[in-house]
């Protein structure tokens, strides 16, 4: 199960990670690896078997519509890399 | 020489209006400074979890059990991973491939019968923050080029109703949407306002030659803020593939912003790579499975929808009256007029007419009857005057019906021979079989006597004056 | 009076006592351990920063230390990556609440891999913790140094975080005790989140009652986190020194797998002997798939979930920033000089496993091993109250043994993960030394089955008589 360098580049993408060549190179073969390991289950038929994604099987665990106090402005702000007023900013998005 | 087509499917995301988010206690809703209404939850801080509001999970139930929807026993939250400055997460909690509400319908009274649009699936998830970009452009001095993020909106709850491509003209769409509108305001979930952005509406359209059935390539229409732009962008959009089509070209798949002022349609950048938004089943939610007396209850309380009461308008009035006053929310106040002894037709005049847009619970409907009888008799000034004012608490007619109308002929004669010969051009063309001029005239005179005289007096006055001339 | 206080053998019960009975005050206590990290951690490197104690909460009670994936309000908290250096919460983490509600003072933010994402702590940002018994060798990981505190003294007791063994491998290579709990009974809200259907928070101690109190104090449903329920029954402390009635379950392949050494074998099939000693009947059994599949289905789950729940990483609301570009080179810098080796391997892979065309036959079909997994134990407890293995195939390994081979690495956890992923508590109970080093007993039940782990943990804790004291600090 090997993954090409294309491949990387392009899951990078969805990633957004701004991956090196060399961690590109590396990365191209770790994976390949790993993949070949992890593509095992591929082995099991289990056309019948429904699917976990919950250890528990738990269902509607909802909140009343009820309204509670927000974070105080400094506590909003308290960690943000840039702040212009009460706005987050960022480099453009266009 | 083909006749096309259209086939038009809409994607309408309805803003419910809970008092809270979907996942977080935040309240909801406009009034907050900017980022005042974030928390943890909603401004994605590491470690923090959603808990579902109930109040938008049954809206949404109720909304789908009002468009005729099967109810799913389980529905799954799930992850829609994409980067953008507007998603703290880095991912938009949506239902997915089981939504809450699949199969429904919503039948649209035309002319030409009940429309049938259906409603491919209806269902909950939660709304981006927005970001506004500055700078650049704008020329600020010194303001570099930088997009700023109010996170207060993001995590409202939303509803995304996805029709199937039955709607066929932009008209139809415009009747689709102020019925759909109607019905939701009418449930009570959401004030579904356009210009507000609590109901947004995107279409997408193809052509195809009259009498085929295939779906070609279709292109996407967003920031529509009105029914109207919504009918223009379609008309515009169905022009541009015909023609596309007819020079011998081929369509090609795009999304197009409508620009309000000039009417146009621009093609989004499209991005550099194609998405793949990697769902999976939200694993920090579990399961929605409404308990069947649950969706029994909503079912109980739904109220009588407007697409039924305009078929039961339709037998007495004509249907876009009907369509109108129920679209209008003005069919409850046009029922106790005529109760109240006004005559339907004067009643449905009136109200389409003179009370579109305007508040009908307020009104009282004995009151109203008694303008809608005297509306010939007493002064149009006075009439004008008392509709202005009927929506205003322990409104009375009382001292509109107090003013007389001129109806002496022998006052108003002289008047309409005056007028006739001051404007010979007019009199001869309407002669000549231009009789839309009769309101020309009529005006003049109401203009003469701010208002006084009576419009039915003047109009049979002048009609026999003219005719006698020849 | 501190000065009496030995903190390497002291229980958390005993410091308690002590406390009750004003022996000692809460502020005596905490500097008591503040003093043994001094003296000790330059070594060890057990903890990223530690905390005085405060008196204007005034805690009436002992102190803990908390893994730091742990959201502490005011406090720095990192998950042991340098995209959240800097990064200080203003809210507790519903566990560190519980704590402080307790009345229990934290000492400190404990090292752990990355994002809890490792088996010894080398993938730390913050470099590796040291293991008490060598320091040489790793305390495993992610826990690594939450584990190692308590076994040197510089903790009575911490709180670490689970996905696919980064408690219990931990504490069987430091020699102590640690409980992942049933999924859903302790809350999440406010830890950093690696996999969220895997992701559990559970108590590291000295001994198996230490380990029962702490449990009581975090267990229970909170509104915060829609994934947790109630306890069925009381969390009891046990008492029992026989297993008289005790129904335990030797799984084949969790106790033949190739890569246990020879040492860890012995040490828990002398415990088993011990078990069968104090009256429980004990018999084979098989989990078929799940050894076999149960670490390539968690390295398809675990990696499928981290990489949403690492997006939230983008240098827009908090955390560290590369400036630059547009908002899509801004982001991509940020990760890629934020993120580690281990990190970046996880989500690029879990991005894959999840992207569009492979989606059915990775994670689609990893959930559905998942499904089997969780039949094939349902099944052994019909016939068991009880699963007993080894913790981790081996004793504590070198530092940079395993760094270079991510693949290696990954099979510390071989016989941790399958009980993960069906959401069943496990227990780590040391049961001797191979080599000088601890080796780890694993006790798994089924769900909700902690008092009964308890139990058994107890009884066996007292009967193998094992030092949790390294040997080198005695
Ligand atoms: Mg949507
Ligand atoms: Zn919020």
């Amino acid at each position: 199960m090997a993954i090409t360098r294309e491949e990387v580049l392009h899951v990078a993408k969805l990633a957004r990670l701004d991956l090196t060549d060399e961690e590109v190179e590396r990365l191209t073969v770790e994976l390949g690896a790993i993949l070949e390991a992890v593509g095992k289950v591929a082995e099991l038929d289990l056309s019948d078997v429904p699917p976990t994604s919950h250890p528990l099987s738990l269902v509607n665990a909802w909140r009343d519509d009820e309204p509670r106090p927000s974070l105080p402005p400094e506590d909003v702000f308290a960690n943000a890399p840039q702040r212009e007023g009460d706005l987050f900013r960022v480099p453009p998005t266009t | 020489m083909t006749t096309w087509q259209p086939v038009i499917g809409l994607e309408i995301h309805v803003q419910l209006k809970t008092r809270t988010k979907m996942f977080c206690s935040c309240a909801a809703g406009f009034g907050g400074g900017e980022n005042m209404q974030t928390c943890p939850v909603c401004l994605g801080f590491p470690g923090a979890l959603p808990v579902p509001n109930r109040q938008a999970i049954e809206w949404t139930i109720r909304l789908g059990l009002a468009l005729g929807c099967d109810i799913a026993p389980r529905a799954v939250f799930a992850r829609k991973n994409y980067f953008y400055p507007d998603l703290p997460k880095g991912y938009q909690v949506s239902q997915y491939d089981l939504p809450s509400c699949v199969d429904g319908r919503l039948v649209v009274p035309s002319a030409d019968g009940d429309r049938e649009i259906s409603i491919v699936r209806a269902h909950l998830e939660e709304d981006a923050a927005k970001t506004t970009h500055v700078g650049g452009r704008t020329g600020r001095i010194g303001g570099a080029e930088h997009s700023l993020v109010d996170f207060n909106r993001g995590g409202t709850p939303l509803v995304e109703i996805v029709t199937g491509p039955d709607v066929h003209s932009a008209e139809e769409a415009r009747r689709f949407l102020q019925l759909l509108r109607q019905t939701i305001v009418e449930l009570g979930i959401s004030d579904a306002a356009m210009e507000k952005g609590t109901l947004r509406v995107d279409a997408n359209v193809s052509v195809r030659p009259e009498g085929s059935t295939e779906l070609r390539t279709r292109c996407e229409l967003k920031n529509m803020n009105s029914f109207r732009f919504v009918a223009q962008g379609i008309d515009a959009e169905v022009a541009r593939q015909v023609a596309v089509y007819e020079a011998g070209g081929e369509v090609v798949q795009q999304t197009y912003d409508f620009d309000a002022g000039s009417g146009a349609l621009t093609a989004r950048r499209s991005k550099e790579e194609a998405d793949d938004y990697r769902y999976f089943p939200e694993p920090d939610l579990v399961p929605v499975e409404p308990p069947a007396e649950l969706v029994e209850r909503l079912r109980a309380e739904l109220p009588e929808l407007p697409a039924a009461r305009i078929r039961r308008l339709e037998a007495q009035l004509d249907l876009d009256r009907a369509t109108v006053l129920v679209t209008g929310g003005l069919d409850r106040l046009y029922e106790e007029t005529v109760a109240a002894g006004a005559d339907r037709v004067d009643a449905a005049n009136l109200i389409a007419n003179r009370l579109a847009g305007r508040d009908g619970a307020a009104v009282d409907a004995r009151e109203l009857a008694r303008l809608v009888q005297a509306r010939d008799r007493i002064p149009r000034a006075a009439l004008d005057e008392a509709l202005a004012q009927v929506t205003e608490p322990g409104f009375s007619a009382d001292p509109y019906l107090a003013q007389e109308a001129v109806s002496d002929t022998a006052e108003l004669g002289p008047l309409v021979d005056r007028l006739l010969e001051a404007n010979p051009g007019q009199v001869a063309a309407y002669r000549g079989g231009k009789e839309g001029l009769l309101g020309f005239f009529v005006g003049q005179v109401m203009k003469e006597t701010d208002g006084k005289a009576n419009a039915r007096v003047v109009s049979e006055l002048v009609r026999e004056k003219l005719s006698a001339g020849t | 009076m501190t000065a009496a206080l030995d903190t390497l053998r002291l229980t958390a019960e005993e410091a308690l006592g002590l406390v009750e009975r004003r022996e000692v005050t809460p502020r005596e206590l905490h500097d008591a351990y503040l003093d043994a990290i001094v003296a000790h951690d330059g070594e060890l490197n057990c903890y990223l920063r530690t905390i005085p104690y405060d008196d204007d909460a005034a805690p009436a009670g002992i102190p803990i230390a908390l893994k730091d994936v742990i959201s502490t309000k005011g406090v720095e908290t990192t998950a042991g990556s340098r995209i959240l250096e800097g990064y200080v919460p203003v809210f507790d983490a519903t566990v560190a609440e519980r704590c402080r509600a307790a009345g229990l003072s934290v000492l400190g933010k404990t090292n752990t891999d990355e994002f809890a994402m490792g088996s010894s702590t080398e993938n730390s940002a913050y470099g590796p913790s040291r293991n008490p018994w060598d320091p040489g060798r790793v305390p495993g990981g992610s826990g690594g140094g939450s584990a190692a505190a308590v076994a040197a003294g510089l903790a009575p007791w911490a709180l670490g975080s689970d996905t696919g063994g980064s408690i219990k491998q931990p504490a069987a290579l430091c020699g102590n005790v640690g409980l992942r709990p049933t999924y859903g009974t302790v809350s999440r809200y406010g830890v950093v989140a690696f996999a969220s259907s895997l992701d559990q928070i559970g108590p590291v101690a000295r001994n198996v009652r230490d380990c029962a109190l702490l449990y009581r104090i975090i267990a229970g449903r909170d509104p915060c986190d829609s994934t947790t329920v109630e306890l069925p029954e009381p969390v009891r402390l046990p008492e029992r020194e026989d297993l008289r009635g005790l129904r335990v379950g030797v799984p084949r392949e969790l106790n033949e797998a190739e890569g246990i050494e020879p040492g860890v074998a012995e040490a828990v099939a002398r415990a088993v002997d011990v078990a069968r000693e104090l009256g429980a009947e004990v018999g084979e059994c098989e989990l078929p798939l799940s050894v076999d599949y149960g670490l390539a289905c968690y390295y398809l789950i675990a990696p499928a979930e981290a990489s949403s729940n690492l997006a939230r990483y983008d240098g827009v609301r908090y955390g560290a920033r590369i400036a630059g570009g547009r908002y899509a080179e801004m982001v991509e810098r940020t990760r890629d000089a934020g993120f580690g080796d281990e990190p970046k391997r996880r989500i690029m892979l879990g991005t894959y496993a999840l992207s569009a065309g492979y989606y059915d036959a990775f994670y689609g079909q990893a959930q559905k091993v998942r499904t089997v997994i969780a039949r094939e134990h349902a099944a052994a407890f019909e016939r068991f109250d009880v699963l007993v293995s080894p913790t981790s195939p081996t004793v504590a390994f070198r530092l940079g043994e395993r760094a270079a081979n991510p693949l290696a690495m990954y099979l510390s956890d071989l016989l941790t993960i399958p009980s993960c992923m069906a959401g069943l508590p496990g227990l780590n109970v040391p049961c001797g030394l191979s080599g000088g080093l601890p080796v780890g007993l694993q006790l798994v039940g089924p769900q909700f089955a902690e008092n009964t782990l308890f139990e058994t943990g107890h009884a066996l804790e007292r009967a193998l008589g094992f030092d949790p004291v390294p040997e080198r600090l005695r």
